[in-house]
Formats: C-alpha cells, sequence, structure tokens
C-alpha cells in the first residue's frame, strides 16, 4: 500500500481501516489537505464541509475502537455532487437561484451514505442543474482537467470525476441524464457507472428530466463503484420509480471480472457509434480493448442500433420538455433567489419572471425556452410526440441487441477532453459529446466508463460498456475483467501518468 | 414536416413569457439563431416517428404505486421557512398573487 493515504482505492481503505493501519480521521485529513492543496488549480469543490466530515470520521474511529460492527465503507471519505441535496451542507446545483441554499433535508442516497459513516469531504462543481458536457456552464466558474488545466473534466459532472481523478476523493457521486457520469469518466480517465434506472432513489435530486435522471458512482476502479453503488442502491419508497427487484451481486461480478476469463460471454460492438465523428485515438483505443477483452475469452460480435442515429435528436426533446415542467419551481416563493422587476407591478407572476431571468444562465434558458416551444400548442405532437415514438424504436433497438450480445460496448465519447472555450457557443457541437451515452437514458438500461489508456493527444479515452435493465453485474463483470487485462498491460493505474498537480503552499493560500 | 423550423425573434419572445423568463433584448436576439439551428437538427425525428410506432414516456414499465395511507411526520415548518426568500407567521411571504385587471 501506499503511504499517500489519498492514493488509495476506496477498497483499500476500507481494508486498512478495518486492519487499523489508520484511522478514518487520518484518511479524511489526507483529503482534506489534498483538498487544500490543489483545489485552487482544480476547482472541483464548491463546498468544503471539513467539520462535518471529521466529526463522522471520529465517530466511526470511535465506533470501531468499542468494537462495533460497522458497514464495509465507514470511515472511507465521499464527495457529493451539488445537484443532490444535503442536510445542512448549502446545495446549488451549480446555480446562482440557489447560491446560499441550505436544504431542509437529505436525498435518500445521502441518508444511506450518513448511515454507512462516509465523511461527506463536500459538494462538487457542476454545470448549472447539470445542463452541459463541459462544467463551463457552472455560475461558479469552470473546473479543469487535472489531465491539462487548460482543458474540461467534462459535464456535467465535472467536478466530481475531477475530484476522483485529483486524489480528491476516493468516491464521488454523480448524477448521469444523458452521459453526465460517463463522459467525464471518459475525459478524467476515471469510471463512472449509470445504473439501472429505477436502482437509485431519486429523491432528493435536483431533478432535470425525471424519466432521464439516475444516480451512480464516480470512481477510481470499478470495484469501488460496485461497492458504492450497493450502498447507495436499492428501493425507495419515496421514489415511486425506483424498483423492488434485488440485484445480483455486483462486488461479486467486479470480482468474477477481474479474476476469471470471459468464455462464453458476447460482447456486441454498436456499428452505429463509432467512425466517423470519433477521433483516431479515441478509435484505437477502443479496438485495442476489444482485443483484450477477446484474448479473455469473450466473443465479439457486431450488432446494428439503427434508430441510435435519432438518440439525439430525440433526447434534446424530452430533455428539454421535461426540464422546463421541472425547473418550474424555481420561482422566487419558496427557495432560493428573489428578484423583484425594476419597473412596474410587483406581482407574483412578474417576480417569478424577474428572478429567473436573473437567476438562470444561457444554457438553462436555452433548454427552459426550448422545452416549453416543443409542448405547446400546435408542436406538441411534431416534436414530444415524435421524439417519445423514437424512444420506443431505440429500445426495441436494443431489445433486438441483447438477443444476440450480453453486454454493447462503444467509445464513450467522440472524443478527448477539449480546451475550455472550444465548444461554449456552438451548443450543438457541445451536445454531441454524448451522442453515445444518451441512448442508455433514453432507454433506462445501465452504462459504465471505464479508462481505455490515452489518445495520441495524451488525454483518457473511455470505453462504455451497456447491460440489459436490471442486469448491472453484467457491466461490472465486464468492466472489470478490461480493467485488469488494461492494469496488466499498463503495469499501473493509468492516472499514474497524470501530470503532478501544482501545490498550493500555506502562504499562497493565506 | 418540413415546416417544423424557422424560430423567429417574437415567437422566442411569445415562449419565454410563456416560461417565466424575463429576457434582454440581445439575450432575444441570440437565443433565436440558436434554437433555430437546434431545432432544425432535432426535427428529423419525426423522420421515423410513424404512425404505428406507439410513444414511450417511461424507461422502464410502471404501474402507479400508492402507499398505505398512514401520516407521516412533515418537515418541520422552521426549516422550510429558513430558506425562504420571505416568510411571515410561519408562512411565505409572496407578492400579490393577482395584477389589477
Amino acid at each position: 500500500m501506499s503511504d499517500d493515504l489519498t492514493r488509495l482505492s476506496a477498497a483499500e481503505i476500507a481494508e486498512g481501516l478495518h486492519a487499523s493501519d489508520f484511522s478514518s480521521v487520518e484518511v479524511t485529513q489526507a483529503h482534506l489537505d489534498r483538498i487544500a492543496a490543489v483545489d485552487d488549480s482544480v476547482h472541483a469543490y464548491l463546498h468544503v464541509s471539513t467539520d462535518d466530515a471529521l466529526a463522522t470520521a471520529r465517530d466511526v474511529d470511535a465506533r470501531r475502537a468499542a468494537g462495533e460492527e460497522l458497514p464495509l465503507l465507514a470511515g472511507v471519505p465521499i464527495a457529493v455532487k451539488d445537484v443532490v441535496v444535503t442536510r445542512g451542507m448549502p446545495t446549488t446545483a451549480g446555480s446562482k437561484i440557489l447560491e446560499g441554499w441550505v436544504p431542509p433535508y437529505d436525498a435518500t442516497l445521502v441518508e444511506r451514505i450518513r448511515e454507512a459513516g462516509l465523511p461527506i469531504l463536500g459538494k462538487t462543481n457542476m454545470d448549472e442543474f447539470a445542463m452541459g458536457s463541459s462544467t463551463e456552464h457552472s455560475a461558479y466558474g469552470n473546473t479543469r482537467n487535472p489531465w491539462d488545466l487548460d482543458r474540461i473534466p467534462g459535464g456535467s459532472g465535472g467536478g466530481s470525476a475531477a475530484a476522483v481523478a485529483a486524489f480528491e476523493a476516493p468516491l464521488a457521486i454523480g448524477t448521469d441524464t444523458g452521459g453526465s457520469i460517463r463522459q467525464p469518466g471518459a475525459v478524467t480517465g476515471t469510471v463512472g457507472v449509470k445504473p439501472t434506472y429505477g436502482g437509485v432513489s431519486r429523491y432528493g435530486l435536483i431533478a432535470m428530466a425525471s424519466s432521464l435522471d439516475q444516480a451512480g458512482p464516480v470512481t477510481r476502479t470499478v470495484l469501488d463503484s460496485a461497492l458504492l453503488h450497493e450502498l447507495i442502491g436499492g428501493h425507495d419508497p419515496r421514489d415511486s420509480t425506483s424498483f423492488r427487484d434485488k440485484l445480483p451481486s455486483l462486488v461479486d461480478a467486479a470480482v468474477q471480472g477481474a479474476t476469471q476469463d470471459l468464455a462464453g460471454v458476447r460482447v456486441g460492438v454498436v456499428t452505429e457509434l463509432s467512425g466517423e465523428g470519433y477521433q483516431e485515438g479515441v478509435r484505437a483505443r477502443f479496438a485495442e480493448s476489444l482485443d483484450l477483452l477477446r484474448a479473455r475469452g469473450a466473443e465479439i460480435v457486431e450488432v446494428s442500433c439503427p434508430h441510435f442515429d435519432y438518440a439525439l435528436g430525440a433526447y434534446y426533446l424530452i430533455m428539454p420538455s421535461e426540464a422546463s415542467s421541472n425547473l418550474a419551481k424555481f420561482d422566487g416563493m419558496r427557495f432560493g433567489l428573489r428578484v423583484e422587476p425594476e419597473d412596474g407591478p410587483v406581482t407574483a407572476e412578474r417576480v417569478m419572471a424577474a428572478t429567473r431571468g436573473a437567476g438562470f444562465g444561457d444554457e438553462v434558458k436555452r433548454r427552459i425556452i426550448l422545452g416549453t416551444y416543443a409542448l405547446s400548442a400546435g408542436y406538441y405532437d411534431a416534436y414530444y410526440g415524435s421524439a417519445q415514438k423514437v424512444r420506443t424504436l431505440i429500445q426495441r433497438d436494443f431489445a433486438a441487441a441483447f438477443e444476440q450480445a450480453d453486454v454493447l460496448v462503444s467509445p464513450t465519447a467522440p472524443t478527448t477532453a477539449f480546451r475550455f472555450g472550444e465548444k461554449l457557443d456552438d451548443p450543438l457541437a457541445m451536445y454531441l459529446n454524448d451522442v453515445a451515452t444518451i441512448p442508455a437514458n433514453l432507454a433506462g438500461v445501465p452504462g459504465m466508463s471505464v479508462p481505455a489508456g490515452l489518445s495520441d493527444d495524451g488525454l483518457p479515452v473511455g470505453f462504455q460498456v451497456l447491460a440489459p435493465a436490471k442486469a448491472d453485474d453484467r457491466m461490472y463483470r465486464v468492466g472489470a475483467a478490461l480493467e485488469a487485462a488494461l492494469l496488466d498491460s499498463w503495469g499501473g493505474p493509468l492516472l499514474d501518468r497524470a501530470p503532478v498537480l501544482p501545490v498550493a503552499t500555506a502562504e499562497q493560500e493565506g | 414536416m418540413a415546416t417544423m423550423s424557422t424560430i423567429s425573434r417574437d415567437e422566442v419572445a411569445r415562449v419565454a413569457a410563456l416560461a417565466r423568463i424575463d429576457l434582454r433584448p440581445e439575450e432575444l436576439d441570440r437565443l433565436a439563431g440558436e434554437l433555430d439551428v437546434i431545432v432544425d437538427s432535432i426535427a428529423k425525428v419525426s423522420e421515423v416517428a410513424t404512425p404505428d410506432v406507439p410513444a414511450t414516456s417511461h424507461p422502464l414499465p410502471l404501474t402507479n404505486v400508492f402507499r398505505d395511507d398512514v401520516p407521516e411526520p412533515p418537515l418541520p415548518v422552521a426549516d422550510v421557512l429558513a430558506a425562504a426568500p420571505s416568510a411571515e407567521d410561519g408562512r411565505f411571504a409572496v407578492p400579490q398573487i393577482l395584477g389589477e385587471e
């Protein structure tokens, strides 16, 4: 094990805590120190909850010392995306409209994290209301990619991915509506998992698109994602879309994948998610990963999902439509910002419009107006109705593909991390980052991104594994197998090759 | 459906009013151009959305979910009002609801 506690995986930290090699206070403090040292450069966190984290750590250490039987991840620190509400901790969703808001309750997944004794290090930066693929739409500044501080960390969960990649947390929570866990994972060289829709409670997530949103793990290893997924997952009576079925053990699947061959596993390469538009280095790493899976005994087959070409269009109708409805609650009446109109009568309606005009950023306005337009009289059938039909066609494509293959695979994102500003003025170019991740959200199936190496530009590439609904275990098995094979070929974790970050000294901080 | 696109500045203003968002003149100009491009590119969904295809509203089939009709403790009023822009007498304080018309 490394002397630096921040370099350990969550599983290794759990093991060390259990063996009393170090305490939760020590490991939590090590991460807080790391945040103090590098977060001026990375800006992964919007809020650091030092006192709360250390109090939890002390409590866990005391209970362990008293001989109490503790959950596996007790004492392992975690970061939480700022779209997830946390009692007593500011929650902004990256928006000025919620600046300073302190929620009066915890999301169900936060409740589970607290019950299991994980110190919460803080809240991570994100595109405003999770709308974006670069975290440039945060109202609180950019998060920088630890691989190159001039580049985006992906989005919307750029803060969670960057925190984990920069060793500012071993675990983080993300949310994924069209790729916001997986695409940041791909461009930062980390693991990100979107569980099956309904697998993790959405209670306490500030909703963007309720039929697409799903929270999940952001980690550095596949096993860590499995451990966190099992902790936050499972039925919740407060989310009527959360399912009651119990998933097969995800941790067992990850261990099986890492230690055994893939004989009998059919891996389907999706024709429509490759080729044109995918960077050369991304395609090369994808092809190598396929070779590694083949070498471990998997059968590689090609499958076609013809309607995936329409997924982006359907997504950019369904998501803004649902978002325009969900964000109607930001009316300046019960929480967050209230702005009065500059002149004229001060009525509730005019206050609402002034508040939203001042409090929402460009991308949020763009999507609410697009959604309102798509749902408005005269356009509903042509836009929203058509998009819902495409959703059916995409689900049928998945069903047919899963007849031929146990999992489906593709590059997670078409390109590596781009520079700040490169796509900010071209919404369509920005939207194309999620072309490979969106189909899973439309169909509710689980997806994972695993680091697959570096492209020609020296930046990380992600490999996406998709599985049928409620067969999340399959993607853990295949993801862990690929991870193990790649680690063998690299001789160590990909993140060992990331550049050393500039470290703030105490004087500079002052 | 070739007639689906072309969102004018007036149209953006109309929709922004429906969405209760005050936009500055320069925001209206920019959004009109951007939305036109976006809508043009997503309108292709109508190519395959033929009448024989049923619509899907949800990723996984769902039935209505009910819980037992047993009262549960609500959030403490003081905690909720602490986060409000304005509160009075244990309630949210809001501007007048109706305009003078």
